[in-house]
């Protein structure tokens, strides 16, 4: 296998700020590689290194054989990247907008033509191309901005948040887009993600980053027993740290894990350990709300690795709605 | 199965189609194209200055004339008029607001992700507004000589006056592209017509340079405009005054290697950022 993406410690930061901390990756050609962290961890400045919009502050990144900070218009050239944000113009139509794309990249006229036919049965935009950007929904517009990453048949492509603010259905579109294109085309993609679902669903292997570090990878089988076969989550009626000694003593108990009234607890056998863990817990005085036991998930991992759950932007906005609205309601009755 | 559900499943047929450098002049006309397309989606952009040209043309024409020409013996108003109203007409139009709503939108990172030469998406877009502004200048020429107004340089100072009207446009463009990429704030770029007033009113835009004094004098021997405008006047009265072309070209370059210095800069710093 050839490495398609290698970075070795790199580092971009702004200002005092080190948005990228000597991150390692090898990827190979056909690969299709997680990033997954939360907001802010760094996964969108990574791509924008690799993409050749951003310089490394140190360390180096090759793509495609190509070194992006000395050969950015090759990089260039071999690489098709879909942003966080759908980057459209919204006065174009999507021919028009898929028409320059093409011309930018070099492509004759009868080239572009035929990318725009394969294109528009691919991402399933047909009918549209000829109305302007402005009229398309958000789903519409991601596969357009999709579609315009694809004109040039990169041998990388780069999607940043590619489902980010989607419904459902979209969601499970494109998922079925990139595997297709990963499967039919053996193209290398670097999928930066928040929903671990996601990059439990599409990726070969995945990186953890937190804080600008990976601070773990492998496929995501390796990475969920890498914290043990089961895990056991259990919601408390009370502070669940309280309760950690007790649990940790139970014979089976690889790791415990407690955030608030939450607790995770790890171990290779659950259902042989979930009754003394009750068990534990009842002595313990505080009364259980919930007890289950289920296979670990990457937010476990994620949780092991960085002591917090991943917070996705929904859920942020949620939590913030939630907030407001609680102290809107305080107000009210003060 | 729908036709949808066959196409979405169907396998991608590999294409040999790869991408490939594009070439310079290529990439420029590229994105001059697009620029070109949008004006008649975004004819707000041009309608008010080719409006306020020839609101201005006629109000100044209707008002001044009588007054000037009989102060100065020999004075036709109507052609001095003229050039006025052209610099009021192409000074300013620009694709700067556009490209500050590409900076927002996302889509000039989408166009800086291709192998496009960085010079050429602001030398397509200044390749555009050179398009427009001289197409502006066709119905204030038009409206001159519904006025009576007659080029003693003939038809070929017609085009001078015209191509040197666009140089001096797109001289002033860069201004706009310089705050546009520098801010990257829509406000800043349509707040950027501030410029336009010392340029175009502290000279001679209505009386002779003769008849001005004072402070004003001063400022007027100072600005670019005072020398375009003596260049453009000269076509439209006297003919072919090649000392006149001469300094009204000197001003337009010393203001357009101002103004480009400044908007290659914002386009360096802008990609420098990411």
């Amino acid at each position: 296998m050839r490495t398609t993406i290698s970075t070795e410690k790199l580092v971009r930061e702004f200002d005092s700020l080190r948005a990228v901390d000597e991150v390692d990756l090898e990827i190979e050609q056909g690969e299709i590689y997680g990033f997954l962290g939360p907001n802010g961890a760094g996964k969108s400045t990574t791509v924008r290194v690799l993409c050749t919009l951003l310089a490394p502050t140190a360390g180096r990144a090759v793509v495609a054989g190509h070194d992006v900070a000395t050969d950015p218009g090759k990089v260039r050239l071999s690489i098709g990247v879909a942003l966080q944000e759908a980057a459209l113009d919204p006065k174009q139509t999507g021919a028009e907008l898929l028409r320059l794309q093409g011309r930018l990249y070099g492509l004759s006229k009868a080239e572009v033509e035929q990318r725009l036919a394969d294109l528009s049965q691919l991402v399933d935009i047909g009918d549209a191309l000829g109305r302007p950007i402005s009229t398309y929904s958000g789903g519409m517009k991601r596969r357009l901005d999709l579609a315009a990453a694809l004109v040039h048949n990169p041998q990388v492509l780069f999607l940043d948040e590619p489902t980010t603010g989607l419904d459902p259905m979209s969601r499970a579109r494109v998922w079925e887009e990139v595997r297709r294109l990963n499967q039919d085309l053996d193209m290398t993609i670097f999928l930066t993600t928040q929903y671990l679902e996601e990059a439990d669903e599409l990726a070969n292997r995945v990186g953890i980053i937190n804080d600008g570090k990976l601070v773990a990878e492998g496929t995501p089988f390796e990475l969920k027993h890498r914290i043990g076969n089961d895990v056991i989550f259990a919601r408390l009626d009370g502070d669940a740290a309280g309760a950690c000694p007790m649990v940790e003593a139970v014979a089976g108990v690889a790791g415990v894990e407690a955030r608030g009234n939450e607790m995770v607890i790890t171990a290779a056998e659950g259902t042989a350990v979930i009754g003394p863990v009750a068990v534990a817990l009842n002595n313990c005085g505080i009364p259980v709300r919930d007890l289950t036991l289920r296979t670990p998930t990457l937010d476990d991992v994620f949780l092991e690795l960085t002591g917090t759950h991943i917070q996705t932007s929904d859920e942020a906005i949620e939590a913030e709605l939630t907030e407001m609205t609680e102290s809107d309601s305080t107000e009210v009755k003060s | 199965m729908t036709a949808i559900d066959t196409a979405v499943t169907a396998p991608i047929a590999p294409s040999a189609i790869r991408a490939r450098p594009a070439g310079l002049l290529h990439d420029i006309s590229s994105i001059a194209g697009r620029a070109l397309r949008a004006v008649p989606r975004d004819v707000e952009s041009v309608i008010p200055p080719i409006f306020i040209a020839l609101f201005f043309f006629v109000v100044n024409v209707g008002t001044l004339s009588d007054l000037t020409e009989t102060n100065i013996p020999g004075f036709d108003f109507t052609a001095f008029q003229m050039p006025t109203a052209i610099l009021l007409g192409v000074t300013g139009v620009s694709r700067a607001y556009a490209l500050v709503l590409d900076v927002q939108d996302g889509y000039f990172d989408r166009l800086l992700l291709t192998p496009i030469r960085r010079l050429a998406i602001l030398l397509g877009h200044l390749c555009a507004d050179v398009s427009v502004a001289c197409a502006l200048t066709v119905p204030i020429l038009i409206m001159g000589f519904i006025l009576g107004v007659r080029f003693e340089s003939g038809p070929l100072g017609v085009v001078a006056f015209i191509v040197l009207a666009g140089l001096w446009s797109l001289a002033f463009a860069g201004f706009g592209y310089a705050i546009a990429l520098k801010t990257g704030n829509p406000a800043a770029v349509s707040s950027s017509f501030l410029l336009f007033f010392p340029f175009l009113f502290l000279t001679s835009s209505y009386v002779p340079r003769e008849e001005l004094s004072g402070w004003l004098d001063t400022v007027a021997s100072i600005n670019p405009v005072t020398y375009l405008l003596e260049g453009l006047r000269s076509l439209v009265i006297e003919g072919w005054q090649w000392a006149d072309l001469g300094q009204a070209l000197v001003a337009v370059a010393a203001v357009g290697s101002i103004s480009m210095w400044l908007c290659f800069a914002a386009l360096r710093g802008r990609i420098k950022r990411g």
